[in-house]
Order: structure tokens, then sequence, then C-alpha cells
């Protein structure tokens, strides 16, 4: 691997036969970066000798925001977060406040918070896919089969918060309206139909030899890189760390299901492929058992108070496995009305450290299909 | 999950793994009672490297960097104090005076560091290292060295709350544009007036 300040050298020494160093500003409009994020890139011909990701071309100051307005006021912004999964959002939100507020949640509504925790996880994780595909080459089909998966997902969601993507659902305390029986009916009849899609999406292309051959080996993120980085979620357990925090910590009622925590091998863009794919497959696990135990109840403790929140002074660190990663909410009460100290852990912005390290070596090409396999939404990497 | 010390113990077990070190243990008033321990500057490398490498411990995530704006406050206190008076004859005798006195207490920046465990899947340990003022000493030890997920989350404290860290190995604004000066993040920020109309053109082209 030769290094910048090495060819300059080689360069300045009158060495012939080198190629030239090529400076390339991929983005901020580029269709593989799924949204204004910019890659300052150099190349020696094909190979990416070094390179810097640049941010904050969506950058709203978030948290500014959430600090001048009430608890309550801050959780329709979560969903403009990672806008593709609004409802783990919320949660990760509304489990921070309950922990700083010491607020309880009914039964209820915490199953009904992994069911559509779990259906948002399977529909980020089937458009990941569809993009990732997409990147490669695999142009519209692939994409399409998963967004009509996902299309019947946001249905579900329209018709139980309003909202297909901006559902501002959870409340800290519990939930803002209740499901109906024919709701949890159409949630039955939806998961009994995904096992068929996941097997479809997954032996169309698993081994398909374009897709083998651009993708493993790709990318390789070793596995103490992964951890010293913070890298988390599927990303995180590609490399082979067994690191899921609905096992860790056990958060909402995560460990009365059972479910496995699906690990890759190599570290390679395939196998954060793959990790997806079985993901899935666990997601679906978790929802058949939450549709068979959800009871009957309130979805709120009436003692709760949402407007006009004033937890007592102190703070508190609440986290989830949100489907890109590790998703945490940092707040500070002095006691008022409005967060003194808001901070979102942004999953999909940590992710991305180790960016430079995976593509070094590879050629252009590569750096489309590996930010492709990190998995990254900009609203929520720029906040 | 295994358990991890209370903040209490886990005090004295650094105070005894690095010497010359003092820490100071920050008490957390929510029920969550994530407590915290304030490092000093000199040893907070030495620490973090004590934690992260700690048979028991191995705290290997760092999760979450963040800053803190804590501004200027002050404090007033009553006090009584004896004084010559003069009397409505103008003879002086002493007598106890109530006296407001206002002391202010500058305010700080604080750098927070939420740290896991990857391999014993516990945690969190906070740590927390403050800056002696806000003004012209920002400056707080960097841990990018010792993990390296701080590496984007200090430039973003660096970048929204003018946190310097010595010693990361990249320090530059993340999220605001390079030209940018202030940081938008602290509490006394005041963003500057959106008028476009009256900013001024540059000149058309010829």
């Amino acid at each position: 691997m030769t290094t910048v300040a090495e060819l300059e050298r080689r360069v300045e020494a009158g060495e012939d036969g080198l190629g030239d160093i090529l400076e390339v500003s991929m983005g901020p409009h580029h269709p593989s970066t799924h949204g204004v994020f910019r890659m300052d890139v150099r190349l020696e011909g094909e190979k990416v000798v070094r390179l810097k990701p640049v941010f904050g071309y969506l950058h709203r100051n978030h948290e500014k925001i959430a600090e001048h307005g009430a608890y309550l006021s801050a959780i329709p912004y979560t969903d403009r977060l990672d806008y593709l999964c609004s409802m783990t959002n919320n949660w990760g939100y509304v489990l921070a406040v309950e922990k700083l507020a010491g607020i309880p949640v009914p039964e209820r509504a915490e199953y009904i918070r992994v069911i559509v925790a779990e259906l948002t996880r399977f529909q980020n994780h089937a458009g990941l896919v569809g993009f990732l595909l997409q990147d490669m080459g695999a142009s519209g089909t692939p994409l399409m089969y998963a967004f009509r998966e996902r299309e019947k997902i946001l249905d579900l969601f329209e018709s139980l918060s309003g909202a297909r993507m901006m559902c501002n659902y959870l409340r800290f305390g519990g939930l803002r309206v209740d499901c109906t029986a024919a709701w949890l009916e159409e949630v039955r009849r939806l998961v009994a139909g995904l096992p068929k899609f996941v097997d479809e999406f997954e032996a169309l292309l698993r081994t398909n030899e374009i897709l083998m051959a651009r993708t493993q080996g790709t990318g390789v993120l070793p596995r103490e890189l992964a951890v010293s980085a913070g890298v988390t979620g599927p990303m995180l357990r590609a490399s082979g760390v067994n690191y899921d925090i609905r096992k860790v910590d056990h958060y909402g009622i995560y460990d009365r299901f059972e479910f496995r925590v699906p690990l890759g091998d190599h570290g390679d863009v395939y196998d954060r492929y793959m990790m997806r794919i079985l993901e899935m497959r666990e997601s679906l696990k978790i929802l058949e058992q939450a549709l068979r135990g959800i009871p009957e109840g309130p979805i709120m403790d009436p003692k709760t108070r949402l407007r006009g929140l004033r937890p007592k002074a102190g703070e508190a660190y609440g986290r989830i496995e949100a489907p890109k990663g590790e998703l945490g909410f940092f707040l500070i009460s002095d006691g008022s009305a409005n967060p003194y100290r808001y901070r979102v852990r942004p999953p999909s912005m940590i992710n991305l450290t180790i960016l430079e390290d995976m593509c070094l070596g590879h050629n252009v090409a590569d750096v489309v299909v590996i930010l492709g396999s990190v998995d990254i939404v900009l609203g929520e990497v720029d906040r | 999950m295994s358990a991890l010390p209370t903040a209490e113990d886990l005090k004295a077990q650094i105070e005894a793994g690095v010497p010359g070190t003092a820490v100071t243990v920050v008490p957390n008033g929510s029920p969550s009672a994530q407590h915290s321990l304030l490092l000093d500057h000199g040893h907070a490398r030495a620490v973090a490297l004590f934690l992260r490498d700690h048979a028991e411990f191995r705290l290997d995530f760092c999760s979450l960097v963040t800053g803190v704006d804590w501004l200027d406050t002050e404090l007033t206190e009553k006090l009584k104090v004896k004084k010559m008076v003069a009397g409505p004859d103008g003879a002086e005798t002493e007598q106890e005076v109530e006296e407001v006195r206002k002391t202010k207490v500058p305010g700080y920046l604080e750098a927070v560091y939420h740290l896991f465990s990857m391999e014993k899947k516990h945690g969190p340990i906070i740590l927390r290292l403050r800056t002696a003022n806000r003004t012209d000493q920002t400056h707080v030890p960097s841990l990018t060295p010792v993990w390296r997920s701080c590496e984007f989350q200090e430039r973003e404290a660096f970048d929204l709350y003018g946190i310097v860290f010595d010693g990361h190995p990249d320090l530059r604004r993340i999220l605001m544009w390079d030209g940018f000066e202030d940081h938008p993040m602290r509490k006394d920020y005041v963003p500057p007036a959106d008028d476009i109309l009256a900013a001024p053109r540059p000149e058309a082209h010829a």
C-alpha cells in the first residue's frame, strides 16, 4: 500500500512510471451516497490512496432545537433523524426520558413497541439490500422487490399512526394511540407471508457470480478495529463480534423472545449483505412471538405527565439496537421543562469512522459498494 | 452481564491502579443513577488505558463522546458582618449588619465519555473531563488514541462547543464549514441575523 506522502516523494525524486494522483470529490450529489454526503478521494489510477468523508450538508442542529423545546416536543424531531426508521428513533429517545424520569411502561405498549420496531428493522434491511444491489448495477429489480414489501409495512404504519414515515408514535410511558384487533390481524397476515419474500430475495442473488465477485473480500473490517472504532449494528456483527443491545441490555421486553444473533466470519461486504438477510429472518421470529403474546390492557400509565414533564436534575443515557446500530440519547436535566443537554449518538455517523480504512487499496468503484454496505442515512449523520 | 463495581469502588481501584491520579465521583440525582467519574487532565489517558485493558473491566467500546456547556454562575450569599455604624446621635457603635455578597463561579466546558465493554457486556462507565473556563483555557486531552470511535465525536465537540482536544490526530470542524467562527451548541450562542436581502451580493459577472 503506497501512501500519498511516499508517492509525492517519489514524484519529486523524478521517478518514472508513476501514475498521476487524481483528486476526486465524490458527492455531495451522487446517486450512490444516498443523500448529501461527500468523500474527498485521492486516486492513483483506479486505486484509492486516501479518502476523507465530509459531512454537514444536512446539518440542522437537531440537538439545539430539542434543547429549546419541551421533552414532548422533541419526539417528532427524532422522526427526522434516520427518516427510514422513525419508530426506532422514537423508541431510543423515549427510553432515555423514561430512564431520566423513572417512568414505567405498560405491558401492552411494550409489545406494540417491539412489533413496530421489528417491522421497522425489516423494512430498513430490505431497503438497504435493495439499494446495495442497485449500487452494484442490479438496476431496479431487487430494489423494487424490496420496496414492494416495504410498502406493505408503511401502509400498516399509516393506518396505525397516520403517517407512513414520520410516525411520531411512541410516547414516554407508552404510545400515542392503541392498535386495533383488526390491525394486529393485518400484521399477522403480513408476517406470515414475509418469509417467502426473504427466501425469494435471497435465492435470487446469494450465489450470483457478479455479486460474489464484487463483494467477497471487499471492504474487510477486522474485528479489533471494529470494536475500537465503536462500530455497531449489523456491521459489527458481520466482523464476528457478538454484541446486540437487544441481548445485552434487554431493554423493553426483549428478554422474553427467542432469537439468534447472526455473526459473520470475514467482515467483508458480502457478510454485511448476508447479515441483513439473516436479521430479517430473526425479526420475523420476534414478530411471530410478540403477536402471539400481546396482552390486552392500557397503553399508557394514566399518571404519566406528557406535557410539562420536569424530571429531577440529573442525567441519563438510553440506547437501543436500531437497524443501523446503537442509537443512544444522552439527556441532562436541570429540573426545568426542557432538556439542558440533549445528545444523539448517531450509529451511521460513527460507523463511517472506518470508511477510509475499508476503502484503501480498493478500486474507486468498490467505494460505492463499501459505502452502500455501511447503511447510512444523512438525516442521522448530520442531524 | 457481569456486574461493575460502584462508582466509589471504581474510584478506589483507579487511584490504586494509576498512581498519582485524583478521581472525583460526580453523583447523578436521576432515577437512572448513572454516576460519573471526573478525571484530571494529566492522567486522563492513563486512566482510559487502565480501564480499557484491565482484565475485569475491559471497557473496549467508547460509545458516546459529547460536550456540555456550563455557563458562568453567580453565587449569592447573605453574610452577617460586624461593622461600625453611625447612630442617629453621631456616635459609632458596632452592629451586626447583613450583607449580600456575590461571587462569580466560572463556567466550564465538559467532555463526557460513555464506556461499555463488548467483551464483558457491561457498562456504562461515564468519564468526564472539564476545561478551566469557557473562553481561553478550553483544552482537554484527547482520548482518540485510546478509542478510535472518539475521532469524529471529539471533532464534533470541538466544532459545536469549542473544546480543544490535545493529541487528536485530525482536529477540524466536522459539521459546520471551515470558515465558520462560533460554536453553535454553546448556551450563549447568538445566531447571526438571517437577512438574506441585506447581505452583500457578489459582483455580477461581466
